[in-house]
């Protein structure tokens, strides 16, 4: 037996396969990514025998080893290339009870690949609740092959499981006798000699699927449409009659193996029927939806706040300690103002992003989400999406990089493409402490809407609504501009309800933060640095001569007014006081000066940058004492030196929200974008529409509002 | 000639055949089998998608789609 065996779980999605891997792996498991796509692979260690560890990989639900999207190519990639780094040695194919003859249909043609498998029995308690019974071994007889019984969920059955694995991993035993159906075997033969010797299915494989594979080049392709051609062989023909014949197969094994008991007539009414009177009601439906929707945003801002507030103020407190207690040399305000500021901003938004991936999760996980696509499907169409376009949308509203990964679910490539074009209009939570410091400056903290809800908190909702509407209105021009007739599907399963498993909500709570803020994370804290520089240092010696030039001009101020003085003299003279000088005339107009461009240049990298910017130039200019320190209080106390006024007005406010809200910030998004397109031109249209729409809308409010 | 949009909420229907080649794939993968006894269950809010129980489970698809699987 090979040390360390790798083994892939494969089967229908809500088969369990999810529930398997963690009652298998439980903490013991790693993300990481399938080579050559960005796509989450989950890598987790079992142990079969002492000392010996398996690694498990977690692979994407399908329904036939036929790829209908994007996601499912990922797993056929690596089944039809034994090549493949990820190629496993042992295959268990998860399957539903309840629902065998089709969770089969998936378990034949994988064993048929030569792959040495096993089939774990899952969700059998489903199956009895349905009057269904299964002789598992006489299961296992007909289909040859080991079958272990196990409830995924509670985690019960593993050992047998770990049993069968190790049987099946010893003799390297696997069924692989005949294919069910029709096929020349000269066709064959001829594909084995061109394309190296494997067993007939993956032959036929790579004949219906070449296109596709990743592991044929150009010309390779060419050659199987030749014998294609010489063969007059139809993909879709060959498929289907394979699928019938294989279902003819299962039939016969199904019926000799499962027990049907009478169950009365009207099915009975289960939780998942009650619940989906509501959850699909015509009126009920969306009120649910927009309620969810609404409690998710009141609690992210009422909830969130109390440990940001914290870490707001301990960064703020551990920096005016250093500030103190270190010798007030250059590496110091390196450390305070550059690198403590910048990781602040980063720190702060744990909570918003933990507490949005929990809403999400639950949502994922209880089945509500599907029914959410359910009935969302017409709405969306309208406008040139799909009901499927509501998961990256959702999901938009936490990151719009997974949430452009979660489109590979959409069959249809224009409705795919449309959904990645518009989800970065989505607020994504990069943007969540921007709206959270603007909107403390522009509403009263203390107002309410009808006595009840928090103002802050309407607004916030209102600015995630604007972006949504937003990218509702961006797609259907897209719609009306991308004029290809292109068939879409919605053909998916809506699972029943069930009540969410704790450790795998947490699990992917604790994932998605962790890849977050280490992600996110390296590229604020560099940009902190860099920008400290450049605020810090300035051409020629005219940041020498600032001291001199505020004492000259303000000869009568003393003590903190005048520091306050020569460090803004300072930022001004400053590489990034002369860059946010260089383009004031172009945001003039949207109500910003030099200050706020040095934020937006900075910003266009990554906007979560815009706070630590903020703090890094407020805290350059401004005063250190305990009351004052916080970035807000900050950028309050910030007089406008033309009116004489509050700087951050409301016009100024909103037209800062708007900017923000509609504004391509992210480099990661465009990289994404660029990954799941293959081309440039679609994440450089991105830019640019996003962009362009930013500054239209800003300067519209801001010549408003004055 | 009888398909599954033409069912209302609550009736049932055989699968006899389909008349979209491309869909009848995908469809016969996710269960429905010529034979295969179908109810459907929900209709969305504006008439489409619908939703049917088929081999066990609930299965939703656009009224187009389900207007190329006939019924008996």
């Amino acid at each position: 037996m090979k040390k360390s065996p790798k083994i892939a779980l494969i089967g229908n999605p809500n088969a369990g396969k999810s529930s398997l891997f963690n009652s298998l792996t439980g903490l013991r498991q790693k993300t990481g990514n399938f080579p050559g796509v960005t796509m989450d692979k989950l890598i987790g260690k079992w142990k079969l025998e002492a000392g010996d560890d398996a690694e498990i990989l977690d692979l994407p639900g399908i329904y036939s080893i036929y790829p209908k999207s994007v996601d499912e190519q990922v797993v056929i990639n690596i089944l039809a290339n034994p090549q493949h780094p990820d190629y496993p040695d042992l295959a268990i194919v998860v399957a539903d009870a309840s629902n065998l003859k089709r969770n089969l249909l998936l378990f034949s043609q994988v064993r048929d690949l030569g792959i040495p498998t096993v089939l774990a029995l899952n969700m059998i308690d489903v199956a009895e609740n349905q009057g269904i019974v299964i002789n598992s071994v006489k299961l296992a007889r007909e289909l040859n092959v080991e079958v272990a019984e196990v409830n995924a969920k509670k985690g019960i059955g593993l050992n047998g499981l770990r049993l069968s694995v190790n049987k099946t991993l010893e003799t390297n035993y696997n069924s692989n006798d005949s294919l069910p159906m029709d096929y020349s075997v000269e066709m064959v033969e001829e594909i084995k000699e061109k394309y190296g010797d494997t067993d007939d299915y993956h032959a036929l494989l790579w004949l219906s699927e070449h296109d596709n594979l990743k592991q044929f080049d150009e010309k390779q392709r060419v050659g199987f449409d030749k014998i294609q051609e010489k063969y007059q062989w139809n993909t879709q023909d060959a498929q289907s009659k394979e699928t019938m014949a294989r279902y003819s197969q299962l039939t016969e094994i199904v019926d000799n193996c499962l027990h049907e008991m009478p169950v009365e007539e009207e099915p009975v009414n289960t939780w998942t029927d009650r619940l989906d009177k509501i959850f699909l009601h015509r009126f009920w439906g969306y009120f649910v939806f927009l309620g969810i929707l609404f409690i998710m945003f009141q609690a992210i801002f009422t909830w969130a706040t109390y440990p940001m507030d914290l870490i707001d103020g301990g960064v703020a407190s551990l920096n005016d300690f250093l500030k103190t207690s270190l010798p007030p040399t250059k590496l110091t305000d390196l450390l305070t103002d550059g690198l403590i500021a910048g990781i602040g901003g980063v720190l702060i938004f744990i909570p918003q992003i933990a507490f949005l991936f929990l809403f999400i999760a639950l949502l994922e996980e209880t089945g509500y989400m599907s029914r959410v696509m359910f009935i969302m499907d017409k709405l969306m169409r309208r406008f040139g999406l799909n009901g499927k376009s509501v998961v990256p949308l959702i999901s938009g509203v936490a990151c719009a990089v997974p949430a452009i990964m979660s489109t590979r679910s959409i069959g249809s490539w224009k409705d795919r493409l449309i959904t990645i074009m518009v989800t970065p209009l989505m607020s994504c939570s990069a943007r969540l402490p921007i709206y959270t410091v603007l909107i403390a400056l522009v509403v009263p903290e203390k107002s309410t809407l009808f006595g009840i809800f928090n103002l802050q908190g309407v607004a916030l909702f209102a600015m995630y609504l604007l972006g949504f509407f937003m990218a509702l209105i961006s797609a259907w021009v897209m719609k009306l501009l991308l004029n290809v007739k292109e068939r879409s599907y919605f053909i998916m399963e809506l699972p029943s309800y069930k009540g969410p498993r704790f450790s795998h909500v947490m699990l992917t709570i604790w994932n998605s933060t962790k890849a977050f803020v280490l992600e996110a994370g390296k590229i604020i804290v560099a940009i902190s640095i860099v920008l400290w520089v450049l605020a810090s240092y300035g051409p020629g010696d005219a940041m020498e001569q600032a001291e001199i030039t505020a004492k000259t001009n303000n000869p009568t101020l003393t003590g903190k007014d005048l520091e306050n003085k020569i460090s803004s003299q300072k930022l001004e003279n400053s590489y990034a006081g002369h860059f946010g000088k260089f383009i004031e005339p172009a945001i003039k107009p949207l109500g910003y000066d030099w200050k706020i461009g040095i934020a937006l240049i900075t910003s266009f990298a990554a906007r979560e940058v815009f706070v630590g910017t903020m703090s890094t130039i407020y805290s350059l200019g401004g005063e250190v004492d305990d009351e004052n320190s916080t970035v807000m209080n900050r950028m309050r106390a910030e007089i406008n030196p033309d009116t004489g006024k509050p700087m951050y007005d409301m016009a100024l406010g909103f037209s800062l929200l708007i900017f923000y809200a509609f504004a391509m910030q992210c480099m990661s998004t465009l990289a994404v974008t660029y990954r799941e397109t293959k081309s440039w031109k679609y994440p450089t249209i991105q830019f640019v529409y996003m962009t362009a729409l930013a500054y239209v809308s800003a300067f519209i409010v801001y010549q408003l509002l004055k | 000639m009888k398909t599954i949009a033409d069912l209302k909420i609550g009736e049932r229907g055989i699968i006899v055949n389909f008349t979209d080649d491309e869909l009848s794939l995908k469809l016969l993968e996710m269960g429905c089998l010529p034979g295969t006894q179908v109810t459907m269950t929900h209709i969305a809010p504006f008439g489409d998608p619908i939703a049917v129980k088929v081999s066990g489970y609930v299965l939703s698809m656009r009224k187009d789609e389900a207007a190329t699987i006939v019924v008996a």
